[in-house]
């Protein structure tokens, strides 16, 4: 049984990281995500990890640290949000292109401009092809979860790519709610200690990391980094089957929530999810059959699952928190919808950019998305398959 | 979701409207429910309107939205009255919980026909005479735990007891005041 505690989402993966206790951590403040390096940093200073902080003038700097940190051998981890990952960016590619499993703490932010401190998910479908592992968190146990889960997907030997693990900022990492916690002993054993095949502190195997590749290499190196994207999908489920036995928390490549009898689904994700279940609860109360996907690993994208999930219901709305502004839908959309063609599954499918730099989600805008569905299931007709709420006409 | 409690808190800056929402989110946590406590981050400088939230209930909590149709809704500032829609979704089988010396029928012209309870209290004496110096968050705290009914007035000054003896580790003198104040709002928060 765990420790009954009450945590926002930012101190929820505080604890996480102290409990992982990395060799190192290099963080820039930036709202929302500022309090994780805040709280670990006191955690530091008081004694109760052993980490070395790099308080660091960017968030270039930070993940340039991470790299550094995680090529010499050790554990690395960081957090930011927004722009903070947007001056990341070139070191972004750098880390998972070097195969260094670095683990990051993204509380997801509107990229700026004009200026926006609220949630949507515009930071994280910015690194979307970037070949970082990415997890989706509901709420703050579920960011904790993830953070917990971390280590193990992104150092197997198979894997070896850095991960993030997204949470709304604001409406999770900063409100208080009910968790449940591990017990420090059982962390650290399950997370087990990192070591590495090949690294630059090793004094019996010298070598260069990132040197020059051109013509010749990194198209086969490009191909190995896809290849280990591929093979993370047996690792999240092994590293999630073994979690489930610690704590009796199931976590899948994806949430069916009252889905497998479903005629009408929505697919989204983070805490969007929470405010959709009680939705569907009172759908199917009134004998409408609702359904919720709630997409938890977003890369590598689960992509012939997510399309047999969806195969026998009779519309799709999949909410998108940020806007690809690209004339035909937002990312998740978009793989969601291709995955199904290439898996055969033709279910008519509507896209929804919603919650745009902190735009309220409320459960009558969820509602007004499932009447939608049943208007389309009645009529079979979509209009225009690329749509809002919560916009302001 | 009946056995769920729905609070707005309406503050300025600087009042601790947001801490007493933790703080209440704390006493509920400890009597066993199920919590969330959350403000509504905005550009926050003192003495600017502030809005927090609970949610409080005996079953998890899912929801992930600002409140708009609230059980109860306290006023930390009662300035707030005639620029904040105060009322706006507000229950009336619920309550409104206004600091303030203000008579009836001026709470009546500003509170817009709400027809649910409307309870008041001088936070600004009890925390005065209590410890000195206008902290009105802590008897406002206690006033909506009273109205509420959340817990009973024994578990609440038991686990406030121990939270300030927590918080104030290095203040134990700031300690008595406190609960001297929850004591006497507990007392005197009443229905107009």
């Amino acid at each position: 049984m765990g420790i009954r505690e009450r945590l926002s989402g930012n101190e929820a993966s505080a604890i996480a990281m102290k409990q992982i206790n990395p060799d190192v951590v290099a963080a820039f403040p930036i709202t929302p995500s500022t309090e994780i390096p805040q709280y670990f940093s006191t955690f530091v200073s008081n004694g109760d990890v052993d980490t070395e902080f790099v308080a660091v003038e960017s968030e270039h700097s930070a993940m340039s640290a991470c790299i550094g940190a995680e090529a010499a051998g050790g554990r690395a981890m960081t957090a930011t949000s927004a722009n903070g990952l947007s001056l990341m960016w070139e070191m972004i590619y750098i880390a998972s292109s070097l195969r260094l499993p670095i683990v990051m703490s993204l509380v997801n932010r509107a990229v700026s401009g004009p200026l926006n401190i609220h949630n949507d998910h515009s930071d994280a479908m910015g690194i979307r092809d970037s070949g970082w592992i990415m997890l989706f968190s509901e709420n703050n146990q579920e960011a904790y979860d993830n953070l917990i889960m971390a280590h193990r997907i992104a150092e197997h030997k198979d894997v070896r790519l850095p991960l993030t693990v997204c949470q709304d900022g604001f409406i999770t990492s900063h409100s208080i709610e009910n968790i449940e916690l591990i017990e420090d002993e059982k962390v650290k054993e399950f997370v087990g200690t990192y070591k590495p095949e090949h690294y630059l502190l090793n004094r019996k195997e010298p070598m260069a990391i990132g040197p020059l590749d051109l013509q010749s290499y990194l198209f086969e190196h490009k191909y190995q980094q896809a290849e280990a994207m591929r093979a993370a999908k047996k690792v999240i489920a092994d590293v999630s089957a073994d979690f489930e036995k610690l704590t009796g928390r199931k976590y899948s490549f994806f949430e069916e929530y009252r889905l497998d009898d479903a005629e009408i689904a929505i697919v989204c994700m983070n805490s969007t999810a929470g405010t959709t279940k009680v939705v569907v609860d009172e759908l199917r109360e009134q004998g409408v059959k609702a359904g919720l996907l709630k997409v938890r690993v977003f890369r590598p994208f689960p992509a012939e699952e997510i399309a047999k999930a969806l195969s026998h219901v009779k519309a799709v709305a999949v909410l998108d928190k940020s806007d690809s502004l690209n004339a035909a839908g937002g990312a998740l959309f978009e793989d969601v919808t291709s995955g199904m063609y290439v898996n055969n599954v033709n279910v008519p499918t509507v896209n929804y950019v919603y919650g745009i730099g902190g735009r309220d989600t409320t459960a009558k805008d969820i509602h007004g998305v499932y009447s939608d569905l049943q208007e389309i299931v009645k009529t079979g007709k979509i209009d225009n398959p690329y749509r809002y709420f919560g916009l302001r006409k | 979701m009946e056995n769920m409690i729905e609070i707005r808190w309406h503050g300025r800056g600087g009042q601790g409207a947001k801490t007493a929402s933790l703080l209440l989110a704390d006493a509920a946590f400890n009597t066993g429910k199920y919590i969330q406590g959350f403000p509504e981050y905005g550009p926050e400088r003192m003495g600017a309107p502030i809005t927090a939230y609970n949610r409080i209930s005996t079953s998890p909590i899912r929801l992930h939205s600002n409140i708009y149709e609230p059980d109860y809704v306290v006023v930390v500032d009662d300035t707030l009255l005639e620029s904040v829609d105060v009322t706006a979704g507000l229950k009336e089988s619920g309550a409104i919980i206004i600091n303030t010396t203000r008579d009836a029928d001026y709470l009546k012209s500003v509170l817009k026909g709400y027809k649910g309870a409307v309870y008041t209290i001088d936070a600004r004496k009890i925390s005065v005479d209590a410890l000195g110096k206008y902290f009105p968050n802590t008897p406002m705290l206690a006033a909506i735990v009273k109205v509420s009914n959340i817990m009973s007035d024994e578990e609440f000054l038991e686990d406030m007891k121990g939270s300030f003896k927590h918080k104030f580790a290095k203040k134990p003198e700031v300690i008595e005041g406190n609960m001297k104040a929850i004591e006497t709002a507990l007392k005197e928060v009443k229905k107009i």
